[in-house]
Protein backbone atom coordinates (compact mmCIF):
# COMPACT_ATOMS: atom_id res chain seq x y z
CA UNK A 1 0.00 0.00 0.00
CA UNK A 2 2.74 2.44 0.93
CA UNK A 3 4.55 1.66 -2.29
CA UNK A 4 1.40 2.27 -4.26
CA UNK A 5 0.87 5.64 -2.57
CA UNK A 6 4.50 6.57 -3.23
CA UNK A 7 4.21 5.62 -6.88
CA UNK A 8 1.08 7.70 -7.26
CA UNK A 9 2.80 10.64 -5.62
CA UNK A 10 5.80 10.33 -7.91
CA UNK A 11 3.76 9.96 -11.07
CA UNK A 12 1.66 13.05 -10.26
CA UNK A 13 3.99 15.61 -11.86
CA UNK A 14 4.34 13.37 -14.92
CA UNK A 15 0.58 13.55 -15.54
CA UNK A 16 0.63 17.33 -15.30
CA UNK A 17 3.34 17.34 -17.95
CA UNK A 18 1.23 15.27 -20.32
CA UNK A 19 -1.88 17.39 -19.87
CA UNK A 20 -0.17 20.47 -21.30
CA UNK A 21 -1.20 21.32 -24.91
CA UNK A 22 1.25 19.80 -27.33
CA UNK A 23 4.15 22.06 -28.25
CA UNK A 24 2.17 25.28 -28.11
CA UNK A 25 3.76 28.69 -28.14
CA UNK A 26 2.92 30.31 -24.75
CA UNK A 27 2.66 33.76 -26.37
CA UNK A 28 0.06 32.49 -28.85
CA UNK A 29 -1.82 30.69 -26.06
CA UNK A 30 -1.88 33.85 -23.95
CA UNK A 31 -3.37 35.87 -26.83
CA UNK A 32 -5.86 33.09 -27.57
CA UNK A 33 -6.95 33.14 -23.94
CA UNK A 34 -7.54 36.90 -23.82
CA UNK A 35 -9.49 36.72 -27.10
CA UNK A 36 -11.46 33.59 -26.25
CA UNK A 37 -12.96 34.99 -23.03
CA UNK A 38 -14.51 37.80 -25.10
CA UNK A 39 -16.09 35.38 -27.57
CA UNK A 40 -19.23 33.34 -27.11
CA UNK A 41 -19.51 29.66 -27.91
CA UNK A 42 -22.45 29.27 -30.29
CA UNK A 43 -23.35 25.78 -29.17
CA UNK A 44 -23.48 26.25 -25.40
CA UNK A 45 -24.48 29.87 -25.52
CA UNK A 46 -23.67 30.90 -21.98
CA UNK A 47 -20.07 29.76 -22.15
CA UNK A 48 -17.14 31.58 -23.64
CA UNK A 49 -15.03 30.10 -26.37
CA UNK A 50 -12.35 29.59 -23.71
CA UNK A 51 -14.60 27.56 -21.38
CA UNK A 52 -16.53 25.44 -23.83
CA UNK A 53 -15.73 21.83 -24.65
CA UNK A 54 -18.08 21.74 -27.64
CA UNK A 55 -16.43 20.46 -30.84
CA UNK A 56 -17.26 23.73 -32.63
CA UNK A 57 -15.56 25.73 -29.86
CA UNK A 58 -12.49 23.52 -30.29
CA UNK A 59 -12.53 24.16 -34.05
CA UNK A 60 -12.92 27.90 -33.54
CA UNK A 61 -10.09 27.98 -31.01
CA UNK A 62 -7.94 26.18 -33.58
CA UNK A 63 -8.97 28.76 -36.23
CA UNK A 64 -8.21 31.68 -33.90
CA UNK A 65 -4.88 30.10 -32.95
CA UNK A 66 -3.99 29.78 -36.64
CA UNK A 67 -4.88 33.43 -37.23
CA UNK A 68 -2.74 34.52 -34.27
CA UNK A 69 0.20 32.55 -35.70
CA UNK A 70 -0.43 34.37 -39.01
CA UNK A 71 0.03 37.61 -37.03
CA UNK A 72 -3.48 38.93 -37.61
CA UNK A 73 -4.65 41.70 -35.29
CA UNK A 74 -7.37 41.13 -32.67
CA UNK A 75 -9.63 43.37 -34.73
CA UNK A 76 -9.16 41.23 -37.85
CA UNK A 77 -9.78 38.00 -35.92
CA UNK A 78 -12.98 39.36 -34.36
CA UNK A 79 -14.14 40.59 -37.78
CA UNK A 80 -13.53 37.10 -39.20
CA UNK A 81 -15.85 35.59 -36.60
CA UNK A 82 -18.49 38.34 -36.70
CA UNK A 83 -18.75 38.13 -40.50
CA UNK A 84 -19.62 34.43 -40.12
CA UNK A 85 -21.61 34.20 -36.91
CA UNK A 86 -22.83 37.75 -36.37
CA UNK A 87 -22.56 40.03 -33.32
CA UNK A 88 -23.81 37.14 -31.22
CA UNK A 89 -20.25 35.78 -30.88
CA UNK A 90 -19.26 38.93 -29.00
CA UNK A 91 -19.86 39.01 -25.27
CA UNK A 92 -19.79 42.80 -25.54
CA UNK A 93 -22.21 43.68 -28.33
CA UNK A 94 -21.24 46.79 -30.34
CA UNK A 95 -23.30 49.97 -30.04
CA UNK A 96 -25.45 49.95 -33.19
CA UNK A 97 -28.93 51.02 -34.19
CA UNK A 98 -30.23 47.52 -33.44
CA UNK A 99 -28.54 47.36 -30.05
CA UNK A 100 -29.47 50.81 -28.74
CA UNK A 101 -32.30 49.45 -26.59
CA UNK A 102 -29.86 47.00 -25.07
CA UNK A 103 -27.31 49.65 -24.21
CA UNK A 104 -29.54 52.63 -23.40
CA UNK A 105 -32.55 50.72 -21.98
CA UNK A 106 -31.18 50.16 -18.45
CA UNK A 107 -30.23 53.84 -18.09
CA UNK A 108 -33.67 54.93 -19.32
CA UNK A 109 -35.30 52.61 -16.77
CA UNK A 110 -33.02 53.97 -14.06
CA UNK A 111 -33.96 57.57 -14.96
CA UNK A 112 -37.68 56.70 -15.01
CA UNK A 113 -37.32 55.06 -11.59
CA UNK A 114 -35.43 58.05 -10.16
CA UNK A 115 -38.02 60.52 -11.47
CA UNK A 116 -40.88 58.41 -10.09
CA UNK A 117 -39.15 58.26 -6.70
CA UNK A 118 -38.60 62.03 -6.54
CA UNK A 119 -42.21 62.72 -7.57
CA UNK A 120 -43.56 60.22 -5.03
CA UNK A 121 -41.45 61.68 -2.20
CA UNK A 122 -42.50 65.23 -3.02
CA UNK A 123 -46.16 64.28 -3.03
CA UNK A 124 -45.87 62.52 0.29
CA UNK A 125 -44.11 65.56 1.82
CA UNK A 126 -46.95 67.80 0.65
CA UNK A 127 -49.60 65.48 2.11
CA UNK A 128 -47.94 65.50 5.56
CA UNK A 129 -47.56 69.28 5.57
CA UNK A 130 -51.13 69.82 4.39
CA UNK A 131 -52.66 67.76 7.18
CA UNK A 132 -53.59 70.63 9.50
CA UNK A 133 -54.95 69.83 12.97
CA UNK A 134 -57.14 71.82 15.27
CA UNK A 135 -56.32 72.95 18.84
CA UNK A 136 -58.65 70.25 20.16
CA UNK A 137 -56.92 67.49 18.27
CA UNK A 138 -53.52 68.78 19.36
CA UNK A 139 -54.51 68.58 23.01
CA UNK A 140 -55.80 65.04 22.51
CA UNK A 141 -52.54 63.95 20.93
CA UNK A 142 -50.55 65.42 23.80
CA UNK A 143 -52.80 63.61 26.26
CA UNK A 144 -52.46 60.26 24.49
CA UNK A 145 -48.68 60.60 24.31
CA UNK A 146 -48.36 61.41 28.01
CA UNK A 147 -50.58 58.45 28.89
CA UNK A 148 -48.27 56.25 26.84
CA UNK A 149 -45.24 57.46 28.83
CA UNK A 150 -47.02 56.67 32.13
CA UNK A 151 -48.01 53.22 31.04
CA UNK A 152 -44.50 52.23 30.08
CA UNK B 1 -58.72 51.19 -7.44
CA UNK B 2 -56.39 53.62 -9.19
CA UNK B 3 -53.53 52.73 -6.82
CA UNK B 4 -53.50 49.21 -8.35
CA UNK B 5 -53.47 50.54 -11.89
CA UNK B 6 -49.74 51.27 -12.09
CA UNK B 7 -48.48 47.95 -10.65
CA UNK B 8 -50.97 46.11 -12.85
CA UNK B 9 -49.76 47.94 -15.95
CA UNK B 10 -46.12 47.14 -15.13
CA UNK B 11 -47.08 43.52 -14.50
CA UNK B 12 -48.87 43.34 -17.86
CA UNK B 13 -45.87 44.80 -19.69
CA UNK B 14 -43.48 42.31 -18.03
CA UNK B 15 -45.83 39.41 -18.86
CA UNK B 16 -45.98 40.66 -22.46
CA UNK B 17 -42.19 40.68 -22.78
CA UNK B 18 -41.89 37.22 -21.23
CA UNK B 19 -44.65 35.82 -23.46
CA UNK B 20 -42.85 37.04 -26.59
CA UNK B 21 -39.58 35.67 -25.20
CA UNK B 22 -41.13 32.23 -24.79
CA UNK B 23 -42.03 32.04 -28.49
CA UNK B 24 -38.46 32.84 -29.58
CA UNK B 25 -35.90 30.10 -30.12
CA UNK B 26 -32.56 31.11 -28.58
CA UNK B 27 -30.82 28.51 -30.77
CA UNK B 28 -31.71 30.48 -33.88
CA UNK B 29 -29.05 33.10 -34.36
CA UNK B 30 -29.68 35.28 -37.43
CA UNK B 31 -26.92 34.71 -39.96
CA UNK B 32 -24.98 37.76 -41.18
CA UNK B 33 -24.33 35.81 -44.40
CA UNK B 34 -27.87 36.15 -45.77
CA UNK B 35 -27.63 38.58 -48.69
CA UNK B 36 -23.90 37.95 -49.09
CA UNK B 37 -22.06 35.80 -51.63
CA UNK B 38 -21.85 32.14 -50.64
CA UNK B 39 -18.25 31.49 -49.53
CA UNK B 40 -16.27 29.63 -52.16
CA UNK B 41 -14.73 26.24 -51.50
CA UNK B 42 -13.31 23.31 -53.35
CA UNK B 43 -13.75 19.98 -51.60
CA UNK B 44 -13.53 16.33 -52.60
CA UNK B 45 -16.79 14.56 -53.35
CA UNK B 46 -18.09 11.81 -51.10
CA UNK B 47 -18.85 9.25 -53.76
CA UNK B 48 -16.09 9.99 -56.24
CA UNK B 49 -13.22 11.11 -54.08
CA UNK B 50 -10.99 12.22 -56.94
CA UNK B 51 -13.64 14.68 -58.15
CA UNK B 52 -14.09 18.15 -56.71
CA UNK B 53 -17.27 19.86 -55.52
CA UNK B 54 -17.32 23.65 -55.79
CA UNK B 55 -20.19 26.19 -55.74
CA UNK B 56 -18.71 27.76 -58.90
CA UNK B 57 -19.98 24.75 -60.87
CA UNK B 58 -23.53 25.62 -59.82
CA UNK B 59 -23.59 29.27 -60.94
CA UNK B 60 -26.71 30.21 -62.88
CA UNK B 61 -29.09 28.00 -60.94
CA UNK B 62 -30.94 28.13 -57.65
CA UNK B 63 -29.78 25.40 -55.28
CA UNK B 64 -29.82 24.32 -51.66
CA UNK B 65 -26.72 23.51 -49.67
CA UNK B 66 -27.47 21.14 -46.81
CA UNK B 67 -24.90 20.55 -44.06
CA UNK B 68 -25.49 17.11 -42.56
CA UNK B 69 -23.69 14.19 -40.95
CA UNK B 70 -24.43 10.55 -40.27
CA UNK B 71 -23.97 11.18 -36.52
CA UNK B 72 -26.58 13.95 -36.46
CA UNK B 73 -30.08 13.02 -35.28
CA UNK B 74 -31.73 16.16 -36.64
CA UNK B 75 -30.52 15.12 -40.09
CA UNK B 76 -32.52 11.92 -39.82
CA UNK B 77 -35.56 14.01 -38.84
CA UNK B 78 -35.36 16.22 -41.90
CA UNK B 79 -34.31 13.45 -44.28
CA UNK B 80 -37.85 12.51 -45.49
CA UNK B 81 -38.46 16.18 -46.33
CA UNK B 82 -35.23 16.35 -48.31
CA UNK B 83 -36.19 13.17 -50.19
CA UNK B 84 -39.54 14.76 -50.97
CA UNK B 85 -37.81 17.85 -52.45
CA UNK B 86 -35.41 15.69 -54.43
CA UNK B 87 -38.22 13.53 -55.84
CA UNK B 88 -40.33 16.55 -56.77
CA UNK B 89 -37.40 18.07 -58.66
CA UNK B 90 -38.35 21.54 -57.39
CA UNK B 91 -34.78 22.47 -56.53
CA UNK B 92 -31.51 20.49 -56.33
CA UNK B 93 -30.09 19.89 -52.84
CA UNK B 94 -26.35 19.54 -52.63
CA UNK B 95 -25.01 17.89 -49.51
CA UNK B 96 -22.08 18.77 -47.31
CA UNK B 97 -20.95 15.90 -45.14
CA UNK B 98 -19.84 17.78 -42.04
CA UNK B 99 -17.11 16.31 -39.80
CA UNK B 100 -18.09 12.77 -40.59
CA UNK B 101 -16.50 9.45 -41.47
CA UNK B 102 -16.71 8.44 -45.10
CA UNK B 103 -17.87 4.84 -44.67
CA UNK B 104 -20.51 5.84 -42.12
CA UNK B 105 -21.79 8.62 -44.37
CA UNK B 106 -22.05 6.21 -47.32
CA UNK B 107 -23.82 3.60 -45.19
CA UNK B 108 -26.26 6.24 -43.95
CA UNK B 109 -27.12 7.36 -47.51
CA UNK B 110 -27.48 3.76 -48.71
CA UNK B 111 -29.78 2.96 -45.83
CA UNK B 112 -32.07 5.99 -45.88
CA UNK B 113 -31.73 7.16 -49.47
CA UNK B 114 -29.64 9.84 -51.14
CA UNK B 115 -31.40 13.14 -51.96
CA UNK B 116 -28.16 14.78 -53.17
CA UNK B 117 -26.79 14.85 -56.75
CA UNK B 118 -23.36 15.59 -55.24
CA UNK B 119 -22.08 15.48 -51.66
CA UNK B 120 -18.97 17.41 -50.65
CA UNK B 121 -16.81 16.28 -47.75
CA UNK B 122 -15.97 18.85 -45.07
CA UNK B 123 -13.81 16.61 -42.93
CA UNK B 124 -12.48 19.20 -40.45
CA UNK B 125 -15.45 21.59 -40.58
CA UNK B 126 -13.44 24.45 -42.09
CA UNK B 127 -16.02 25.21 -44.80
CA UNK B 128 -18.65 24.95 -42.07
CA UNK B 129 -16.93 27.82 -40.25
CA UNK B 130 -16.96 29.92 -43.45
CA UNK B 131 -20.70 29.34 -43.71
CA UNK B 132 -21.25 30.11 -40.04
CA UNK B 133 -22.48 26.59 -39.29
CA UNK B 134 -22.82 26.02 -35.56
CA UNK B 135 -24.85 22.83 -35.54
CA UNK B 136 -26.01 20.43 -38.23
CA UNK B 137 -28.38 20.27 -39.98
CA UNK B 138 -28.28 23.72 -41.54
CA UNK B 139 -29.53 24.49 -45.03
CA UNK B 140 -28.79 27.46 -47.29
CA UNK B 141 -30.80 28.71 -50.25
CA UNK B 142 -28.37 30.06 -52.86
CA UNK B 143 -29.53 32.05 -55.89
CA UNK B 144 -28.34 32.16 -59.52
CA UNK B 145 -25.70 34.78 -58.72
CA UNK B 146 -24.33 32.65 -55.89
CA UNK B 147 -25.80 34.81 -53.12
CA UNK B 148 -27.15 33.22 -49.93
CA UNK B 149 -30.82 34.17 -49.66
CA UNK B 150 -31.97 32.16 -46.67
CA UNK B 151 -30.58 29.99 -43.91
CA UNK B 152 -32.60 27.26 -42.26
CA UNK B 153 -31.20 26.50 -38.81
CA UNK B 154 -32.05 22.99 -37.68
CA UNK B 155 -34.08 20.44 -39.61
CA UNK B 156 -36.01 21.50 -42.72
CA UNK B 157 -39.61 21.02 -41.61
CA UNK B 158 -42.63 20.53 -43.86
CA UNK B 159 -43.82 23.93 -42.66
CA UNK B 160 -40.56 25.75 -43.39
CA UNK B 161 -40.44 24.09 -46.79
CA UNK B 162 -44.00 25.02 -47.80
CA UNK B 163 -44.11 28.50 -46.26
CA UNK B 164 -40.59 29.79 -46.75
CA UNK B 165 -38.20 27.73 -48.83
CA UNK B 166 -40.30 26.71 -51.85
CA UNK B 167 -41.91 30.16 -52.38
CA UNK B 168 -38.45 31.74 -52.15
CA UNK B 169 -36.98 29.19 -54.56
CA UNK B 170 -39.79 29.85 -57.09
CA UNK B 171 -39.25 33.58 -56.81
CA UNK B 172 -35.49 33.23 -57.30
CA UNK B 173 -35.88 30.83 -60.22
CA UNK B 174 -38.16 33.32 -61.99
CA UNK B 175 -35.53 36.07 -61.79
Amino acid sequence: MIWLALMMLLSGPAWAEEARPLGDDPVVEARLKTLAVELRCLVCQNQTLADSNAPLAEDLRREVRAMIVKNMSDQEIIEFLVSRYGDFVLYRPPLKLTTTVLWVGPFVLLAVGAIALVVALKRRGQKVADAAITEEEHRRVEQLLSEGVKRS
Amino acid sequence: MSRFLLPLTIFAVVVGFLAVGLTLNPREIPSPLVGKAAPDFSLPQLHEQDKVFSPKDLAGQVWLLNFWASWCSGCKTEHPVLMQIANSGAVPIYGMDYKDQRDEALTWLNRWGNPYPIVGVDLVGRVGIDYGVYGVPETYVIDKQGVIRYKQIGPVTEEALAKTILPLVKELQAQ
